[in-house]
């Protein structure tokens, strides 16, 4: 589990020409089907994703496809291997590539969020170590990443203002914002700004794991049924 | 806008916390949520409420998703046969 991540923290441009040069075939179907799901997929692209581009990239739908397939990979061997009677459960064998694809995700984030350390601290079980120790490098990070959301979000025509902040709601707001803090991993004792700004980048990066979990979940039914197609359906 | 951020940096260990800033947030993240109202159309104001109670409900909806899709996954690479399992895996590896 150490090396996965040790492997995967490699300077992005190495790790992943050497791994995409492999799946390059693979790619070229995998790519194209996300690209046009994502053009397919209604609300995502007429959304403003000026504000955080990071996972709506391409180069980041491959990143974390060539990682999620690693980690895949992995978890495949191990059942494979530990297989005792049968396979396991179907519950955990869902459990395990959830917590693949997970680790996935938060390599990816190259540790810049709570959330995604969160992640990684919980499977390597540094629980305190991981956490206490980069919460005084995260501040300086979410407030450069708010400054270019807020900026671009001066510049649309259509301004969106929020009521429902005065003091005698602010009760009630602080329930919600806790509530959501204990739905993203790792704030669940973090203050409001940090518990919006977290949220904002996990949701965007779990739409981007769903992205790429039905893309591959298409092409892998694609080669599953039996007979005639040997390319995966075009969507 | 630099200047308010670094300010509210140095206080985010305490509560005092700038109303704008949450604004902001609050307006990024609806942003983020899946545009099903119309209501949101018509006026240019978000209830700061509803937008934390939908959030937490996408992520919900997401993070079952996810588990589901994750479950397919998992029946998908189990069963397999053999032939096309050679396929996938010379395509995996």
């Amino acid at each position: 589990m150490a090396s996965l991540t040790s492997d995967n923290e490699q300077p992005p441009t190495n790790s992943n020409s050497s791994s995409t040069d492999h799946v390059r075939k693979k790619k070229s179907l995998f790519a194209s089907s996300p690209s046009s799901s994502r053009g397919n997929a209604a609300s995502v692209p007429t959304r403003d994703g000026d504000s955080h581009p990071r996972w709506r990239s391409e180069k980041q739908q491959r990143i974390y496809s060539a990682k999620l397939i690693q980690a895949l990979r992995q978890v495949r061997l191990s059942s494979s291997s530990s297989a005792t009677t049968s396979s396991p459960t179907a519950q955990k064998r869902g459990k395990a590539v959830r917590e693949a694809a997970d680790r996935a995700l938060a390599v990816s984030a190259r540790g810049r969020t709570l959330w995604s350390r969160a992640i990684l601290a919980n499977r390597i079980k540094l629980k305190f170590r991981k956490q206490k120790r980069p919460r005084q490098t995260v501040i300086p990070a979410v407030t450069t990443v708010v400054t270019t959301g807020a900026t671009s979000s001066r510049g649309r025509k259509r301004r969106v203002s929020v009521v429902g902040l005065n003091k005698k709601s602010l009760p009630t707001v602080n329930r919600k914002v806790r509530s959501l803090g204990r739905l993203v991993p790792g704030c669940k004792k973090e203050s409001v700004p940090v518990i919006l700004e977290e949220a904002t980048d996990y949701i965007q990066a779990l739409e981007m794991q769903v992205r790429a979990m039905n893309s591959l979940v298409e092409l892998l039914s694609g080669y599953s049924t039996p007979g005639s197609d040997s390319a995966p359906p075009p969507i | 806008m630099s200047s308010r951020r670094s300010r509210s940096s140095r206080q985010t260990g305490t509560s005092m916390i700038s109303e704008d800033q949450i604004n902001d947030l609050v307006v990024q993240l609806h942003r983020l949520l899946p545009e099903l109202g119309n209501n949101n159309r018509r006026s240019g104001k978000v209830s700061a409420s509803k937008v934390l109670q939908e959030t937490c409900t996408y992520i919900r909806n997401l993070n079952k998703e996810v588990d589901d899709l994750s479950e397919r996954l998992s029946q998908l690479l189990e069963s397999t046969d053999s032939a096309q399992a050679a396929l996938i895996r010379s395509l995996l590896m």
